[in-house]
């Protein structure tokens, strides 16, 4: 029962982290926190649902075609909604992104009605494998954790090693700076936009297969992930992957002793523990100065 | 143009003579509304009324002390379950029923401003978001609180139940005048709140909190006193809804609410009573009204219809009103980041320095 627990946690808590890192990245780079981030990925996830159930295609079109939709989607409402604002204030992109949330949820309720939806997945939560004897994983929770490990190696690497990835850091540490430096930092920021919204869909994807899909279905995953983030740190990476697999375990553990109260635990340690470490659990705390 | 030149001319209520008549003309058209309007229409603005409570509250935290709050909601159910329950079971007067409930949510304010001391920005945004989500929860899994189904309001009794001092309240217009009489007086408590020295420690914790700490302003202190002053708002508004609506469930008060009302408050414009007056009546007014039946529009409504029945749903157009409020939040921010009361300043000044 234990170890039962403790894995689906883990996997649930991997599915956070990796919807975490999503908003992590757009708030590394630009100190935007993406409320939209939700539904964009369940946007993406009705296009994959639309191509597959209703043009009759497979699902090794859908896949490539939903992630490019969901990089369209992230450097569209990048380039519409986050470029013109003149400087804008916290509240400012808050409202922004509320508005961007808002808007995808009514044209997807719009064009797909309310109704609950089965969303057909290569992974089911139904079968297992035998991993090794006496061991059995379902194919959903493997499935999370190869694909939370290579996005993690994968981003590590990227934003190590790579050019673009240096650009990134180098923007969010000093927008100017970074400018005078021959970085395009409104191209920057479109890549971010779009890099953000391809592995939100990835992770909408698990989300959508493991419950239904229907314009909402994002709202509670999208808060988890998002608390999962800011407990982990909102600007480092494996900070937001560690944030995001203990609240999957506390929340499971939690959820298994008092079922009622599963859905708000996660909110009140979080709460909890950004009022002792105000920016998270792996980042350092600066104290702003004058 | 609206230069202060002595203390006195800041605190006045009305700036001049004329600001005066056109006051007492529009409180009197106030005063006299039900007896032109249809009574569904009083509904509405019994609806207005009550989210004009809640975003001038909602603005000394957020337009004033430059704090942000996504957990409204919370204390917006506080008010409304807690003014039901105590009128219920307790059988308290109406008055002192709702003064208490909005006690308790001002209280969970000063609860949620503790944490909030040491938080800002997202982690702010999400410290209050799981306050409301929390508040919504513990009232729908409690019995006392009606469960899931939610609970009917009882009568509004503004004495003493079953006694000679009883004098019930019922129907949409005499409600109105109850909490027309209740907002202007929270409006004008507002206004003057602003004015005194709580106030201008608010603005300075908006302005730069390190500066104003430097200055002497006592951070802990004024910082939980703006929540708990604008959760004692959202504690009367919920109170007062509760008795519009007359029934509610839990899940009425959900984080779209949140969203709501912080938009009434930014596309009002931030930090200005008047601001947060008009983007509480604009935004009711698109949601309650306008947007409800976008079908029925004229011109616009076929136009939606025929995109519907081509590319969408016709069912699923119910969802339009959504849309229009995401857009309108956009393009807010994007085009008069002053809100409402920005394209108001500027047409005064337009015709006040007019012909240059």
């Amino acid at each position: 029962m234990f170890e039962m627990l403790l894995i689906e946690g883990l996997a649930i808590g991997a599915c956070y982290g990796l919807f975490g890192v999503a908003v992590a990245i757009i708030y590394k780079t630009s100190d935007v926190v993406n409320f939209a981030q939700g539904e964009m990925g369940m946007m993406s996830t009705f296009v994959a649902y639309q191509i597959m159930t209703v043009y009759g295609w497979p699902f090794y079109i859908a896949f490539p075609a939903t992630l490019i939709f969901a990089i369209v989607l992230g450097m569209a409402i990048e380039f519409c909604f986050l470029r013109p604002a003149k400087e804008p204030t916290v509240l400012g992109l808050l409202i922004l992104t509320l508005g961007a949330e808002m808007l995808l949820m009514g044209l997807a309720g719009w064009k797909w009605g309310a109704e609950q939806k089965d969303f057909p997945f290569l992974l089911s939560v139904h079968d297992t494998i035998e991993i090794f004897p006496g061991f059995a994983l379902n194919e959903w929770t493997i499935g999370v954790f190869v694909l939370t490990s290579v996005v993690m190696v994968l981003l590590f690497l990227f934003f190590r090693y790579s050019k673009l990835g240096i650009a990134m850091r180098a923007t969010q540490q000093n927008e100017n700076a970074a400018k005078i430096m021959g970085i395009k930092v409104e191209r920057v920021f479109s890549i971010t936009w779009g890099m953000s919204s391809l592995i939100g869909a990835l992770a909408a994807m698990f989300f959508a297969a493991r419950s239904v899909l229907d314009p909402n279905f994002m709202m509670e995953p999208f808060m988890r992930a998002f608390a999962a983030a800011v407990l982990g740190g909102l600007t480092s990476i494996p900070g937001v992957v560690i944030g995001g697999l203990i609240l999957g375990i506390t929340e499971n553990f939690f959820g298994y002793a008092w079922p009622e109260w599963k859905p708000i635990v996660a909110f009140v340690v979080i709460i909890l523990i950004i009022t002792v470490r105000p920016s998270g659990l792996f980042t350092k705390h600066y104290v702003k100065k004058v | 143009m609206d230069m202060k030149r002595d203390y006195y001319e800041d605190i006045e209520l009305f700036k001049s003579g004329t600001v005066l008549v056109w006051t007492v003309i529009f409180l009197l058209f106030l005063f006299t509304l039900p007896l032109y309007l249809p009574s569904y229409n009083i509904y509405l603005i019994n609806i207005i009324m009550v989210n004009v409570i809640l975003a001038v509250g909602l603005n000394i935290l957020v337009g004033y002390t430059g704090q942000i709050s996504l957990g409204h909601a919370g204390f917006f159910a506080v008010g409304a379950y807690g003014t039901s329950l105590i009128r219920m079971h307790l059988h308290f007067p109406f008055l002192a029923a709702i003064i208490i409930a909005a006690l308790i949510a001002a209280f969970l304010g000063f609860i949620i401003g503790l944490p909030a001391l040491r938080l800002e920005g997202p982690y702010l945004a999400i410290a209050t978001l799981g306050f409301g989500l929390t508040i919504m929860h513990i009232i729908g899994r409690w019995e006392i609180f009606g469960g899931r189904m939610g609970i009917t309001a009882p009568p509004l009794d503004l004495g003493i139940q079953n006694s000679s001092l009883s004098f019930v309240i019922k129907g949409d217009v005499q409600i109105y005048y109850l909490i027309l009489i209740m907002t202007i007086l929270l409006v004008i408590g507002a206004r003057n709140l602003m004015k005194t020295r709580v106030g201008r420690a608010f603005m300075s914790i908006r302005d730069d909190d390190i500066a104003a700490e430097v200055m002497g302003v006592n951070l802990t202190i004024f910082k939980t006193m703006s929540f708990a002053v604008s959760a004692f708002y959202a504690g009367i508004a919920g109170g007062l809804y509760g008795f519009v609506v007359s029934f509610f469930d839990p899940f009425s008060f959900n984080l779209i609410l949140s969203i709501i009302f912080l938009v009434m408050v930014v596309v009002g414009g931030l930090g200005s009573v008047l601001g947060a007056i008009m983007g509480a009546v604009l935004i009711t007014y698109l949601q309650f009204d306008l947007l409800k039946n976008v079908e029925n529009l004229p011109y616009l409504g076929g136009l939606l219809l025929a995109i519907s029945k081509q590319w969408f749903t016709v069912i699923g157009l119910a969802n339009f009103g959504g849309i229009a409020l995401g857009l309108i939040m956009i393009a807010i921010v994007i085009f008069e980041p002053l809100g409402m009361f920005g394209i108001w300043i500027r047409i005064k000044k337009y015709w006040k320095t007019w012909p240059f």
